[in-house]
């Protein structure tokens, strides 16, 4: 039988969610009135604007309380990676490359295009890594390259090639206008064109990547908010263990 | 108001402006001698060049090209030469190099002449800025008081300066002092300054002239009808520092993001050519009456606001040896740091506290620029919004002087109108519940927070002296700021770096260097 679920507030199915947004229109009776009735028109049957604030003449603030009746199959819902499978820690990795790959690995990351921000980068690469997780540079049997932001997508596979790179982290923190999938589309159109796109092991990331737009775009994963440098790292060595790159 | 509350050692303070004047010294000795082509476009923009080519070239990038091995005796008196040479107006000779007239073809003339033109011509601007500046002063003195303490900064950064307007006047209604609009990413690395308005960018605007004044008019409405100064901001940074600053000037910015290593480090823009820029940028911002913020924010965000806090401190210290350098008084000085510790760190918060106040005590009359949590800012907004809050109270307790809002949506996407509204409302409320706190707290002497910042002076003072015998920019390539290395010939920009020659003439660096008192 499917088993269907709904959001919960205080009791099992009652389909309570909070909402809070905008609308361009003056504070008053008839704005709270338009709060309420946009979120019965976005399905919800019940919804009550519990905060209105004005934030210019033309501008409001609104927090509102609705319920849905709507579910869904909890059977049918795949996740972006496998919830099951746990990433190997930084000395499983070592071992895990020591025995299976015999050598130390190449990674080579950038933030590429005009994207300024090394955030992305920073956590997955740099020693110190990001909330208690080691980055790669830290890893003995990883030889990481981190090249900072704003890196020409030529330059990134040219300085791969270069240092005989196994995997290149592409990372894209802004996503204004799908920047994000244009230049991400740009590296991997560069690869193919060189005819090297078999060469590396191609990883997207950033807090907006999934797995699914990465593999779309055509690299082999993505990784997104809430992942870490092991989590990289043990996609690149079991990749390339299983298609023996060594 | 500030007294010492730390009671940080006066001596080791004293240590490390003597060290920050020692390190700098071989620097600014460098920079005399230096021009860049910025550096010249600037001085053209200042001598009232303008206007642009049919594939938008600026006239002032078309001049500095054009003069290319004959920049060394600066670019002023080849305009002014040229304006006598054809008898043409500005105007009309702008136009004429905009469709492609070569001034460098021209010979020159009497060059005490063209001198004097080009000094007129430099008088002319000056006069518009002192009534800039005449004008600020004016309405900040007539609305004394109806500015919040610290003053709220917030940011926008639609790509579409029309937009941007109608987003930094409902953020200036709800209590913003301060509108910065931040610039698209590419902006930093372009070698010249894009012209007209503009409503294509990616995570920021475009700096140009005509947007400011678009910006300018807009903060103008609301502070006449709020009564209350807005201030105006954007960044003097990347490869046009002193056009930005020079445009800033004649637009009646009242900020400038203006960082003397920032570009070097976090840009890889050329150490040289960065050090020449920020000069004169901070030449035209101290002549201008606007005050600078530095960003000392970024150090954090690259290495560890734990560990690496005595970064911050080393280069608020550089900074400031650099802006008096420059001419700029203590009251234009916003220098930076932040609020960006690990969160799990136990007694983080009375780190980022110790770490205020210690600023607030080193720097008593420089208007301190604070920089709220990003780094650690994850999508979960409503803890987002309890950490902006702990920074709110910092802030206030420790009399910061200029707030950046933190964003419950840092890390998600830029900011949506009302997560800027929520960040006011959360602030005011902090703020208002704790307003004499700054008055009432004093810190157990010999308690945690006291021996932090003894500890992080300490740790400056020694990470100075190690600068001091090595050179700064020998530091700089040994990646001891921000764990970065760059290399003196490396990073952008190298090429627009141009020896002085023996007649060198700069109509608006002898105005500046006179009227600052730094000849």
């Amino acid at each position: 039988m499917a088993k269907i679920i709904k959001p919960y507030g205080d009791a099992m199915d009652d389909g309570k969610v909070q909402l809070s947004f905008t609308l361009p229109v003056p504070a008053g009776s008839r704005s709270m009135e338009a709060a309420r009735r946009i979120a019965l028109a976005w399905g919800f049957h019940e919804a009550e604007v519990v905060h209105m604030a004005p934030m210019s003449d033309e501008f409001t603030f609104f927090v509102v309380y609705a319920a849905t009746s709507r579910g869904i199959d909890w059977d049918t819902v795949e996740g972006d990676r496998d919830d099951g499978e746990k990433p190997m820690s930084m000395d499983e990795i070592n071992a895990f490359i020591r025995a299976r790959i015999g050598r130390k690995i190449v990674v080579i990351g950038a933030c590429t295009g005009f994207d300024a921000h090394t955030v992305g980068i920073d956590a997955i690469m740099n020693m110190k890594g990001y909330n208690h997780h080691y980055g790669l540079e830290r890893y003995e049997m990883i030889d990481a390259h981190n090249l900072g932001a704003q890196i020409p997508n030529e330059k990134l596979i040219e300085y791969a090639e270069t240092h005989r790179a196994d995997a290149i982290l592409v990372s894209q923190v802004v996503t204004q206008k799908d920047s994000h999938i244009h230049n991400l589309t740009e590296f991997m159109e560069l690869l193919e064109a060189k005819g090297e796109r078999g060469r590396f092991i191609c990883i997207a990331g950033g807090p907006r990547i999934s797995n699914k737009l990465a593999a779309k775009i055509g690299f082999d994963a993505g990784f997104g908010h809430g992942t870490y440098a092991e989590d990289v790292a043990t996609f690149i060595v079991k990749k390339m263990a299983q298609e023996r790159r060594t | 108001m500030t007294h010492n509350k730390l009671n940080l050692p006066g001596e080791k303070i004293d240590r490390a402006r003597e060290l920050a004047k020692n390190i700098c010294a071989p620097v600014l000795d460098f920079i005399d001698v230096h021009t860049t082509v910025t550096v010249e476009r600037a001085t053209l923009r200042l001598l009232g060049v303008d206007g642009v080519s049919s594939v938008g070239v600026p006239v002032p990038n078309l001049i500095v090209d054009a003069l290319s091995d004959k920049l060394g005796e600066g670019a002023a008196i080849w305009y002014s030469n040229a304006l006598l040479q054809t008898g043409l107006d500005q105007s009309e000779l702008d136009k004429r190099i905009a469709r492609g007239f070569n001034i460098a073809s021209l010979p020159m003339g009497d060059r005490a002449r063209a001198q004097e033109y080009a000094t007129r011509l430099a008088q002319r601007q000056f006069a518009r800025i002192d009534a800039n500046r005449a004008y600020r002063e004016a309405r900040l003195e007539e609305y004394r008081g109806n500015s919040h303490s610290p003053l709220l900064y917030l940011i926008v950064a639609t790509g579409n300066i029309y937009e941007d307007v109608k987003q930094a006047q409902a953020a200036a209604l709800a209590g913003a002092d301060v509108i910065a609009v931040i610039r698209t990413t590419a902006q930093s690395l372009l070698d010249y300054v894009p012209f007209g308005s503009t409503t294509e960018g990616f995570g920021g605007t475009y700096a140009t002239q005509e947007n400011f004044r678009i910006m300018r008019r807009a903060l103008d409405e609301v502070m006449e009808r709020e009564k209350r100064y807005i201030y105006q901001t954007n960044y003097a940074s990347g490869l046009c520092m002193p056009e930005i600053a020079a445009m800033g000037a004649l637009e009646r910015l009242d900020m400038m993001l203006n960082d003397s290593m920032y570009g070097i480090l976090f840009r890889d823009i050329n150490m040289y050519r960065t050090f020449v820029d920020q000069r004169f940028s901070r030449m035209i911002n101290a002549y201008s009456g606007i005050i600078i913020n530095t960003g000392e924010d970024n150090y954090l965000t690259t290495s560890d606001g734990f560990e690496k806090a005595y970064t911050v401190l080393a280069s608020q210290f550089l900074n400031e040896r650099f802006a008096y350098a420059a001419g700029l008084r203590p009251w234009q000085m916003g220098l930076g740091h932040a609020f960006e510790m690990d969160p799990s760190i136990e007694n983080g918060v009375l780190y980022e506290l110790a770490q205020a106040q210690m600023a607030r005590e080193i720097f008593p009359e420089h208007p301190l620029k604070y920089m709220p949590p990003t780094k650690h800012m994850s999508g979960d907004i409503f803890r987002g919004l309890v950490m902006d809050s702990m920074f709110n109270f910092v802030s206030k307790a420790t009399g910061q002087d200029i707030h950046l809002l933190g964003m419950l949506t840092e890390a998600i996407h830029t900011p949506f109108m009302m997560d800027r509204h929520i960040a006011v409302e959360s602030a005011l409320y902090v703020m208002n519940g704790v307003a004499s706190i700054a008055d009432e707290i004093e810190f157990k002497p010999d308690g945690l927070i006291v021996r932090r910042a003894h500890d992080v002076l300490d740790r400056t003072v020694n990470f100075m002296e190690e600068i001091g015998r090595i050179g700064l920019m020998e530091s700089i390539e040994r990646a001891m700021f921000a764990d970065i290395s760059r290399s003196r010939t490396g990073g952008k920009g190298f090429e627009g770096l141009v020896e002085k020659g023996e007649n060198y003439f700069n109509p608006v660096e002898s105005t500046l260097t006179r009227s600052l008192g730094l000849a």
